[in-house]
């Protein structure tokens, strides 16, 4: 057994005619993000800092929905959620409701290592990042000249744009959209280090059009996030569905209550549970298993293990090995 | 036909020098509620309705820690959370950072209802509610006596377990204090920890489960904080096969997802009710101390909790019912 990781950049409906140039910035970014964690594996960091790491990564990625790039709510406001867990210890952080804090990951892990409490949401989340010395921008920071275009379209529809999926539906006189597809939900990353050390941590910017104060289920320990002693998962999709059926904590609770279930077969079992087309996720378990699944048409995805196994991916047929940085 | 069957809750982790006039009148409360859902049952209403009248009968009444009076956050207002799930289908919906809404549980229902999404807190979810036309009042309706007085105490109390930067014997000698007379709830002696939360979960004559719980919060808890009552999966759970509400340290609720862990034990592992909660209670709460309530689709009921006492009642259709705090 040794180290591995999964990463995800959200799952959902993603067109197979997305513009090579917005396919492959998001592709590059998965590679990049994959070769810090790995290297950070190898430097023998923790898996908690490492999915910490990753997250942060992604977050300042404008072509993932987090941190920068977030989509906008009804308001044209950004309110971005994370949280993080560590399997062995089961503590865990989260927060939501955030509009100025650059890494929302990084203050999910301080509300759990510096505060009596799990989850801290909107102005109580904001004034305790100042309180704690986090970085923070102007709200405008994060939000894209994309992310404008794509609520405009989403009011004009009328309708709430779950990520960034489901192609819309062509209204007479009203041209369909320019779908560019950039509007992943979700980032997303699992680790386990070599000294068998689980953690989990997913950041998002929510749903286009959402209403202000919607919370969704990547802050929500056990629908969107959660790790313990057996696996660590970050789920992405419709974040209604994926709290529902609870299912990060799913996967865990059938690794551990089915003994001799493989993380693939518990992971393949929820999402295959869950309706067609909602979910997405990533895992690894403790014996360091990796595994990418989804129901929906994709998900933007890398994974790699101590074992030189690696590869990134979007559609079904797409998934290919990749090398990585030694 | 199903059985129908209904747990309540006002709150795990009771202090057990209780005066006995507030145990007293504790059991009235839980008894009034309990008939009401009884009633309800008797006359054919669904589960879901079920929950969330009860819990509004709970949230008005000002005993317990949920509506009127709601435990108060350091700033001396109150932040209200609530969530519901109907186990048929698994519908859910839950608001947190309520400050005006009189019945959250019914913000929550709506929230379920009338929404796209499942989950709406702080201004938005206030701005949802007077969309939705629910009754709103001053914040100040959800405070009581009582609480302005316990907060001054829980921020001493605070000061006493928590400021490690006093380095005198004095603070050491609180806590075994503390110790000796029984227990520490979130960081507050058990004589000022207000019991948190309400909940209901209930099986109706379909065989249909459904369960709602409602908090006012943690005593002196920081602005913006979460709990475990708004969680799908923690505080609150419902499916096919139980209902389930939690009580008692949010935190430790959360880490464990409580709620589902009861139902994931009866799906995976095959147990009956009574040996899921008590699995979970046993299993599951690491450090921390916590209750829940619970119904299975067959009308069963069980309960269990790892702390002194939890505010409880239930009841089922041949004819049992019990109200209690103790073991």
């Amino acid at each position: 057994m040794g180290w591995a990781l999964a990463l995800h950049g959200g799952a959902g409906d993603i067109p197979r005619s997305l513009p090579a140039e917005l396919r492959d910035r998001r592709l590059a970014t998965l590679r990049r993000c994959l070769d810090i964690g790995t290297a950070a594996l190898r430097d023998g960091r923790p898996a908690l800092d490492v999915v910490e790491l990753v997250v942060r990564e992604l977050e300042d990625c404008p072509y993932f929905n987090a941190g920068k790039g977030s989509v906008l709510t009804s308001d044209s406001t950004v309110e971005m959620e994370a949280c993080v867990m560590e399997g062995a210890t089961l503590r865990c952080g989260a927060v939501s409701g955030l509009s100025t804090v650059v890494n929302a990951v990084s203050l999910a892990r301080r509300v759990m290592e510096n505060t009596p409490h799990i989850y801290l949401a909107f102005e109580g989340a904001e004034a305790f990042a100042r309180n704690q010395g986090l970085e923070t921008k102007d709200p405008s920071h994060f939000i894209t000249e994309h992310n404008i275009e794509r609520l405009r379209q989403a009011k004009e529809a009328n309708r709430v744009q779950i990520d960034y999926t489901q192609p819309m539906t062509k209204k007479p006189g009203m041209d369909p959209p320019a779908d560019d597809n950039s509007q992943i939900g979700t980032v997303g990353c699992v680790a386990i280090d070599a000294a068998g050390n689980l953690a989990t941590a997913t950041s998002t910017g929510g749903l286009v059009n959402k209403m202000p104060g919607r919370i969704g289920d990547t802050p929500l320990v056990g629908a969107g996030t959660y790790a313990n002693a057996f696996c660590a998962v970050s789920a992405t999709g419709k974040g209604e569905s994926i709290i529902r059926h609870t299912v990060s904590r799913d996967v865990a609770a059938m690794m551990e209550h089915r003994p001799g279930m493989t993380l693939h077969d518990a992971a393949a079992r929820v999402v295959g549970a869950t309706p067609r087309g909602d979910v997405g996720l990533v895992a690894v378990s403790a014996s360091g298993e990796v595994c990418m699944v989804y129901n929906t048409t994709g998900m933007f995805r890398a994974c790699a293990t101590e074992d030189g196994h690696a590869e990134v991916g979007i559609w079904t047929d797409d998934g290919h090995s990749v090398s990585i940085g030694l | 036909m199903a059985r129908w069957a209904i747990a309540i809750h006002g709150g795990a982790g009771v202090d057990p020098n209780l005066p006995e006039a507030s145990q007293e009148e504790a059991k009235r409360v839980l008894a009034r509620c309990l008939q009401i859902g009884v009633d309800a049952l008797r006359a054919g209403s669904s589960a879901l309705d079920v929950v969330e009248a009860v819990v509004r009968e709970l949230e008005t009444d000002p005993f317990f820690n949920s509506g009127r009076g709601s435990a108060l956050t350091r700033l001396g207002t109150v932040e209200m959370e609530a969530s519901i799930m109907d186990g048929h289908g698994r519908r859910c919906g839950a608001v947190s950072g309520i400050s005006t809404v009189k019945n959250p549980v019914s913000l929550a229902r709506r929230v379920m209802e009338n929404s796209p999404h499942s989950y709406i807190a702080f201004e938005g979810a206030e701005a949802f509610a007077r969309e939705q036309g629910l009754e709103t009042v001053d914040n100040s309706y959800f405070i009581t006596e009582d609480n302005i007085g316990m907060l001054k105490l829980a921020k001493e109390a605070n000061t006493i377990l928590f400021d490690y930067r006093i380095p005198d014997t004095c603070s050491a000698l609180a806590v075994a204090d503390n110790h000796k007379n029984g227990m520490v709830m979130n960081g507050l002696p058990i004589s000022i920890y207000a019991p948190e939360t309400v909940g209901c979960a209930v099986v109706d004559c379909n065989g249909f489960c459904a369960a709602a719980t409602s908090t006012g919060g943690l005593m002196n808890k920081m602005t913006g904080r979460i709990g475990d009552s708004p969680l799908i999966g923690s505080g609150t759970y419902a499916c096919d096969v139980c209902a389930v509400s939690c009580t008692g340290e949010g935190e430790a609720i959360i880490r464990s997802t409580l709620a589902r862990d009861v139902a994931a034990v009866m799906e995976y592992k095959g147990l009956p009710l009574q040996e899921a909660v008590d699995y979970c209670v046993k299993e599951r709460l690491d450090e921390g101390f916590a209750g829940l309530i619970a119904v299975s689709k067959t009308g069963e009921v069980a309960y269990g909790f790892n702390c002194t006492g939890m505010f409880r009642g239930c009841a089922t259709e041949d004819g049992f019912m019990e109200v209690g705090i103790w073991e």
